[in-house]
This record gives structure tokens, sequence and C-alpha cells, in this order.
């Protein structure tokens, strides 16, 4: 594997897309969305229990390839028990590290999802890698949403 | 003998000779030889097409049917014989039926706007099939949407073919059009279009065939196929990007309004009245893509002279190959078994999502394309969102094939 290659497909990322976590709707999920991404068809819907302002149970569920499989079980690992503005903050701080505008948000606060640093170097697999943070950002925003969110 | 050279009749086609006929295959990506296998998205263009467009603009460029200045008799000219080329090539009776367009998406929209908004009513059908490419499904919905008519869909089998006897049975009496593809840009599935057409002309429905997969794999005859409108577009023959071509049986289009007005479309204008110009000017309002028009008109006349049975028989052999070597793969599954394939190959894999594949590949120098190939009820048909879909030009080899078996093994490996 080239070495670009092993830095987008770090063992971690290819553990949870086999193994992905919070692969569920979670019984007392009170906020959800669905997010789309027309280009390929991948599909990702979150489900939050949102008990004031913090996120006391995510889950997730749909298709996708190994970059959004990954991204969306880390996300939900990474932003349980945040609140709603520390969660919208990681999406920021995701959003520059995948798209190569800040590398410093590596060692920061993105702890294990920093290993998404690699995607910055394929432009074509950012939506894969942010599209369940968009949902995510949907979800947080409406109890339900009727609409998809698209990442178009 | 070269496993590159194929023998197809009496005189096969060199096959490394005719990939040096494409200077973009000469590059490598990612330190690799590139191989380029997503035709079906766009074909790559031959030197003599680059040649005819460069050759245009730096000695003939001036506006057609307008001055009499000698520039403007050759692009005038040039242009006339790129559409008598066209003809040729998917041999209409008269070169009147060639209207130049955008891309075949343009002409199916011309007609659903044009022959469907004047023949389709409240209560009517139109009748499609369920491996069209959004193409051909969209306008059509846009039609019955406005004119309160229904979409009705034809359903095709496992192996991704047509089921001839629901078709059959979906002909009805308010059935105003059809509109069916040649070969479906998804599966590779080619439709029996003689049978088709005899069943539609039978309820005196009339039939538009999406020849966009097609025209590059096979040699097209739109009067022995006996249909009624045949579009394509000229970006996946060989040809530039925004050239497209309606071909329409005289007697409909001379009956037909005008899709868009402007110049060249009228014979006169007064404030009270325009007189419109006849077939095929009337469809072609404003400057065309003069240029577009004579590369396509130099991609047609390029792979005539290799010889289209030629070219079907290369790329019979490669998807024969393609479909074997891959197919026998692992964890891999075949999506589109019909009997008559041409052009395309998708597949699934157990373990490797197809953007992962694509991305593989990518670092190897492969092309192929992955998603939903804007065929989304073709994906829904099946039961997946997206397939992986290697597809073949004039230029692919065995050796190409080969490339991308030992590429599908590297993605098993890394998810391995």
């Amino acid at each position: 594997m080239t070495t670009e290659l092993g830095d987008l497909y770090q063992e971690v990322i290819l553990e949870h897309s086999k193994a992905p976590r919070n692969f569920r709707r979670p019984a007392s999920a009170n906020h959800e969305a669905e997010g789309y991404n027309p280009l390929c068809g991948d599909r990702c819907s979150i489900y939050i229990d949102m008990d004031g302002d913090k996120i006391n149970e995510i889950g997730f569920q749909g298709s996708g390839c190994a970059i959004s499989r990954a991204s969306a079980s880390m996300m939900t690992q990474m932003v349980k028990g945040k609140t709603k503005g520390e969660a919208v903050q990681l999406f920021e701080q995701f959003h520059n590290l995948v798209t190569g505008k800040d590398e410093a948000a590596k060692a920061d606060d993105l702890g294990k999802m920093a290993v998404f640093g690699g995607v910055s170097k394929f432009p074509a697999r950012v939506k894969c890698a942010t599209l369940a943070w968009h949902t995510l950002q949907s979800a947080l925003e409406d109890e339900k949403k009727q609409e998809a969110v698209s990442t178009e | 003998m070269s496993t590159a050279v194929h023998h197809a009749g009496s005189a096969a086609l060199d096959i490394e000779r005719i990939k040096r006929d494409f200077p973009i295959l000469d590059q490598k990506i990612h330190g690799h030889k590139l191989v380029y296998l997503d035709s079906a998205a766009t074909s790559q263009k031959p030197r003599a097409v680059i040649d005819a467009l460069v050759r245009y603009y730096e000695h003939d460029n001036a506006n057609i049917h307008r001055g009499v200045h000698t520039l403007s008799v050759r692009a005038t000219e040039a242009h006339d014989e790129a559409r008598e080329t066209v003809r040729r090539f998917i041999q209409a009776a008269c070169a009147d039926e060639i209207i130049f367009v955008r891309s075949a998406t343009e002409a199916i929209n011309l007609v659903a706007q044009t022959y469907g908004r004047a023949n389709v009513g409240e209560g009517d059908e139109v009748l499609i099939t369920a491996m069209e490419h959004h193409s051909n499904i969209v306008p059509w919905q846009m039609l019955c949407e406005e004119k309160h008519a229904h979409l009705r869909v034809a359903p095709i089998n496992n192996a991704g073919e047509l089921e001839l006897d629901a078709f059959e049975k979906l002909l009805s009496p308010r059935t105003r059009i059809v509109a069916v593809t040649h070969v479906s840009n998804a599966l590779g599935t080619v439709n029996p279009l003689r049978k088709i057409v005899q069943l539609a002309h039978a309820h005196e429905v009339p039939v538009l065939v999406d020849g966009a997969q097609a025209v590059p794999h096979m040699p097209v005859d739109v009067q022995a196929i006996g249909c009624d409108f045949y579009v394509f577009s000229g970006h996946k023959v060989y040809g530039p990007t925004g050239i497209g071509v309606l071909y329409g049986k005289d007697e409909i289009l001379a009956e037909m309004q005008p899709y868009q007005g402007g110049g060249d479309m009228i014979s006169s204008v007064t404030f009270e009245k325009t007189t419109y110009n006849v077939v095929p000017y009337k469809f072609e309002a404003g400057t065309p893509d003069i240029a577009g028009a004579i590369g396509l008109g130099a991609a047609l006349e390029y792979i005539s002279k290799l010889g289209m049975d030629k070219i079907a028989a290369h790329e019979h052999d490669l998807l024969t190959y393609a479909a074997e070597k891959v197919g026998a793969i692992a964890g891999v599954h075949l999506i589109g078994t019909a009997r008559e394939r041409a052009g395309v190959l998708s597949f699934v894999m157990d373990s490797v999502h197809p953007h992962d594949l694509g991305t593989i590949l990518d670092r190897e120098g492969i092309a192929i394309r992955t998603g939903h190939h804007c065929a989304q009820p073709v994906m829904d048909r099946f039961g997946i969102a997206a397939t992986a879909r290697a597809s073949f030009g004039v230029y692919n080899t065995r050796e190409d094939v080969d490339a991308l078996v030992e590429g599908i093994r590297k993605a098993q490996e890394v998810f391995a």
C-alpha cells in the first residue's frame, strides 16, 4: 500500500468500518436526522437522546463506504456526553482536518479522530468523512427532520 | 501473437496501435500506467478529433448559414458534412432527420417538451423501463406531472433483462410514447429493440431509443430498428462534449413544434408572425456548437474506418474475458448478467465498498466509476446503493482487465 493509502485506511479506521460502534437506534432517541450523499447514494441516519443541551445517547444506521462508516462510528463515541455547542465545535475542527486547513487540529481535541487527517490527500473522499457530521448537526438542531440533509 | 491483438473477422484490430491514437492514454497516474476503464462516463478522444477541432478553429471558424464570405461557406460545408456523417453512421434515410443538440439528455427533453406536450394529455401514459438512466426518466416524469399523465415502468428480471411479457401488458390504449434505452449504462444489458418497436407499433405507439451507451460499441441502423426517435451524446462515442444527436423520422419531426425560439430556426420574422424554418433547422435555434459537430463527425469517421463490426467483436471478447476474470474472484458479485451485454461490467464486493475500491484502484492508475451511475432505480431494484463499474472502449486490452483484477485483489488485501 502506498503511504497515502496507508494514511487514509489506517488500522483503526478499517477496524471501525468492519465493526461500527453504536450502530443502532437508541430506544430513548428524541432527535434524529437522515443524511444522504446524492453523488454516491450513501445514507446515514443519526439518532440522539438529548437531555437538555447534552448528548446523552447516540447511535447511527445506514450504508456507506469504509470512511463514512468509520467516521460515523468514531463520531458517536466522541460526542457522547458532550454538549451541543461542543459537538458543533468538534465538527468544525474535524472539517478543517479532513480538508487540510488545519494540521494543528490533529494534536488538539479530536483525539482518536485525528486518524482522519489522511483524507485531506483525497479530496473526492471528504464528503464520505463528513456525511455523519453534517447529519449530526442537523439532528442536533431539529427534533424530527422531515427532509434528508444532503452533502450537495 | 500479442494478447492485445484479437482476431475479428478477416483482419484484427491492432489495439496497441489504436491506443497510440489517443494521446491522453500515454501518461502515468500515481506512478502507474493509466488504465482507463471509465469510457461509459466519457470516452477519450483520438488525435483525429483533437486535430479536427484545432483545424476548424485555426482555418475555418465562422458562423454558419450567414455570410457569403469564404470562411462562412467553409464552416457551413463542414457542419453539413458532419450531419451527413452522422446520418451515414446510424443509417438514417436523410440528413434532415439528424438534429444537433447538446447531448442525449437534451434530445430526450426536446422530444418530451415538443412531441410529448402535444400528444400526452390527462390520464395518458408514458412507458419506460426499470433500467433507464435518470435522463430517460426525469424528462418524462416532468411531462407527466404537468399533464396529469402516468409514468409506467416495465420491470427487469434478476439478470437485468427487460421482462418483455410485462412490457407488452403495460402497452395500453392510453400509452402515448415508449422511451427505452438501447444499452443500460449501469448493467450493460442490450435491449431487444426490434421486438420492442414491433410491440409498440402494433399499438400505434412511437418509440424513443436512448442510444448513448450503444453507439460506441456496435453498428446502429435506425431504419432496421424501426424506432421513431434515436438519441446519443457525442462525448461517449469519442467526440467532444457539448454535442449530441436527435434522430427523428422525417414525418414526425415535420409535425412537431419547435423546442426553442431564436435565430436560424425561422424562415421569416415580423412582430405579428414568425414562420418556422424546415427540419432540422426548426429545432436548432441559435448558433450551434459548430466545432462540436465537426469533432463528432471526425470521431464517427475514425471509428467507422476501424469498423464497427470489428470494434463490437473486440469489445465483446474483452467483456467476456472481464466477466470471467472478475466474476471468478471470491467475494465479487457481478450486477447485470444479461445474455446480451455491451460496454460495462458492474459489480459489488463483500468486503470492499465501491468507493473504497475506486480510491485504491486510482492509486494503481486505474480509472473506474463508482456510485449509482445516475440510475438509482436500478440500484434499488438490486437492493444496493452503488456498484463499481468498469467500462470499455476500443482502446482497452486484456492487460487492462488483468490490471483491474490485480487491483481488486489489492483492495481485498487492504480490507482483509
